[in-house]
């Protein structure tokens, strides 16, 4: 009953993939976007909020028809991509990852707007008069105070790309081994008659999975909360 | 020679400061909250970009609008000892302090900044579990190991109590006396730079009032206004003349006379500050007998100044002819009119020795000042 089957694993295996990959990748671009967002005045910073913000309240369904017109073999991004590099994201895991990282960034952006809004500006400034460049202060002063904020936002990147599915399916479609994460493993069962109980046991395996990374999450964040408060 | 000239629009306050300072010894900026204070070292610090101006310290240019010259933070080599320490609370004390550490030859080396401050014991902790004072120290540590050519403190006493204060000001005589970095010293509190500082600059509204040293600018009634009513008096530049071991007291000579003050752990002839408020100074026509006061001290009025309200200052010169001392008494108009008190009369003034406690007395450094020929008798 506890041994998984191979089927599990597989869609257990690409979920994990797909999470790490699109929050791997996401990562330097969400503190770009961070940073612009909460450090930065610029024309046009009400739009890039906007964009940002834009597939946490669009249906799914319409990021991963976007993709699928922006980054098809044949679309004006996917298009160039396959040409010019060879890089493909139709119908194969890259693009479950695409799509995931889409949908989980403005929940990426927003934790770590919000932790670098919070730094103390004055430490940054005690760091300059000490002799540090921006560089140096930015690596050793605020990257590290607003760690808190990066966890919270790879976590729920992480936990958000585990559970993606609408945008998934419609980008790269329902392929298994390559495309077939937990959600929509579990959304093939229930299309099939006598498929429950194997649905049950995938429910339970991504509400385990979601529960370990905000436990884990929540055990880092408190460790780093007494670091930062200069406790520890 | 640290020169500063800067003009700045902040909202509607407008800020024009222009003054030079000593390139040894402490500098003080003094002004009420609002005066600009802090606006004006976070200038040098390269914190605050002057609208026009000019900032230069030991020859080298931080900041020139004319030409064009504005050095970032981290290449300027001022050392800022914030009012709230800003110590990085992720990093251990030991990290604090090396942070801005091994850029450029070190004037003073680690172990050396560790014992100054008596930081041995902190090495380890973390920023969090330090007291108040302890943070001021580690802040002070951390600035001296970046190699400042000079230290800007930002009130740095402001946010402690009185017993930390005192913890903190010795240090802060120590890299005065024993480091020779010239300090810039925002404060609003007059006893911390009759303590501390050689020259002052009275900032009022954004723009330098006055410049000169503790003593002249303390004395100086059109300046009342801006170095305290409440706290206002003289300071007057003595040396230590000798130790009274039976009754716990000090003897300080002054050119004119001498004043016992309680027990100071100083040497024989060092120089110190006496500040000596008016409201603790009583008048007498005669030499008073049987009287608790033991500082009786032969004056001659010099001007009467009197107050709105009951009150008269009355502007001594306890010196010798050739040496004026200048010192203020502040009584009552009734007593003034009563005693017949007149400009050129001979009064004498007492002073009570409890009122000249230790916050009203620090070691100078003769050759800072603008003057220091002050000798023993």
């Amino acid at each position: 009953m506890l041994e998984l089957s191979p089927l599990e694993i597989e869609a257990l295996r690409l979920s994990l993939r797909v999470g790490a990959w699109s929050v791997l990748a996401s990562l330097p671009l969400g503190l770009a976007a961070a940073f612009l967002l909460a450090r930065r005045r610029f024309p046009g910073k009400l739009l890039l909020d906007g964009l940002v913000h834009l597939p946490l309240v669009l249906p799914p369904v319409v990021v991963g028809f976007a993709l699928l017109v922006l980054f098809g073999r044949h679309g004006p991004i996917g298009g160039v991509l396959y040409e010019r590099l060879g890089i493909s994201f139709a119908f194969n895991w890259k693009g479950a990852a695409l799509a995931s990282a889409v949908m989980g960034f403005p929940l990426m952006v927003r934790a770590m707007r919000l932790s670098l809004e919070l730094v103390d500006r004055r430490l940054e400034q005690a760091a300059r008069t000490l002799g540090a460049g921006r560089l140096r202060v930015f690596l050793t002063i605020t990257l590290p105070l607003m760690a808190p904020g990066i966890l919270t936002g790879v976590i729920l990147a992480f936990a958000r790309s585990i559970s993606e599915f609408g945008a998934t399916i419609t980008f790269v479609s329902n392929i298994p081994g390559e495309t077939r994460t937990l959600p929509l493993a579990l959304y093939a069962l229930t299309q099939v008659p006598g498929g429950d109980a194997a649905a049950w046991r995938l429910a339970v395996l991504s509400v385990a999975l979601a529960m370990a990374a905000l436990i884990v999450s929540e055990l880092v964040a408190r460790r780093l909360g007494r670091r930062l408060q200069g406790l520890a | 020679m640290i020169e500063v000239e800067v003009e700045k629009r902040l909202g509607s306050f407008e800020l024009a400061a222009r003054f030079a300072a000593p390139d040894a010894g402490v500098t003080a900026l003094f002004g009420r909250s609002g005066a600009g204070k802090t606006s004006i070292v976070n200038m040098p610090a390269g914190l605050l970009r002057p609208d026009r101006g000019r900032i230069s310290v030991g020859g080298e240019t931080l900041f020139s609008s004319a030409d064009g010259v504005d050095l970032p933070p981290e290449r300027r080599r001022l050392g800022y000892i914030f009012q709230e320490g800003r110590l990085f609370p992720h990093y251990s004390v030991r990290g604090n302090l090396t942070y801005g550490a091994g850029r450029h030859d070190p004037a003073i080396g680690f172990d050396a900044v560790v014992a100054l401050l008596g930081l041995g014991a902190l090495l380890e902790r973390r920023p969090g579990d330090l007291s108040g004072g302890e943070k001021q120290r580690v802040a002070i540590g951390r600035a001296l190991l970046a190699s400042p050519r000079l230290l800007l403190m930002d009130e740095p006493l402001a946010s402690l109590d009185a017993p930390r204060k005192g913890e903190i000001l010795p240090f802060i005589e120590r890299l005065r006396d024993e480091l020779r970095i010239p300090i810039f010293y925002v404060s609003h509190a007059m006893e911390e730079i009759v303590r501390l500082a050689d020259t002052l600059v009275l900032l009022s509204d954004g723009k330098v009032a006055a410049v000169g040293t503790v003593e002249e600018l303390t004395s100086r009634l059109d300046l009342r206004p801006l170095t305290g009513r409440y706290e206002a008096g003289a300071v007057i530049r003595a040396t230590v003349a000798g130790h009274d071991v039976t009754y716990g007291l000090t003897e300080l000579s002054f050119p004119g006379g001498r004043l016992r003050v309680s027990h100071l752990a100083l040497p024989l002839g060092t120089p110190v500050r006496v500040r000596i408020r008016a409201r603790d100074v009583a008048l007498a026509t005669t030499r008073p007998t049987g009287i608790s006061i033991r500082n009786v001290v032969a004056a001659r009025v010099v001007e009467i100044a009197p107050d709105q309200g009951p009150l008269v200052d009355i502007r001594l010169d306890i010196g010798r002819p050739e040496q004026p001392v200048a010192l203020w008494a502040r009584i009552t108009k009734r007593a003034a009119r009563e005693l017949n008190l007149a400009v050129g009369g001979e009064v004498f003034a007492l002073l009570k020795t409890v009122a000249l406690d230790r916050s009203s007395l620090g070691r100078y450094d003769p050759a800072a000042g603008a003057f220091g020929d002050d000798e023993a008798g």
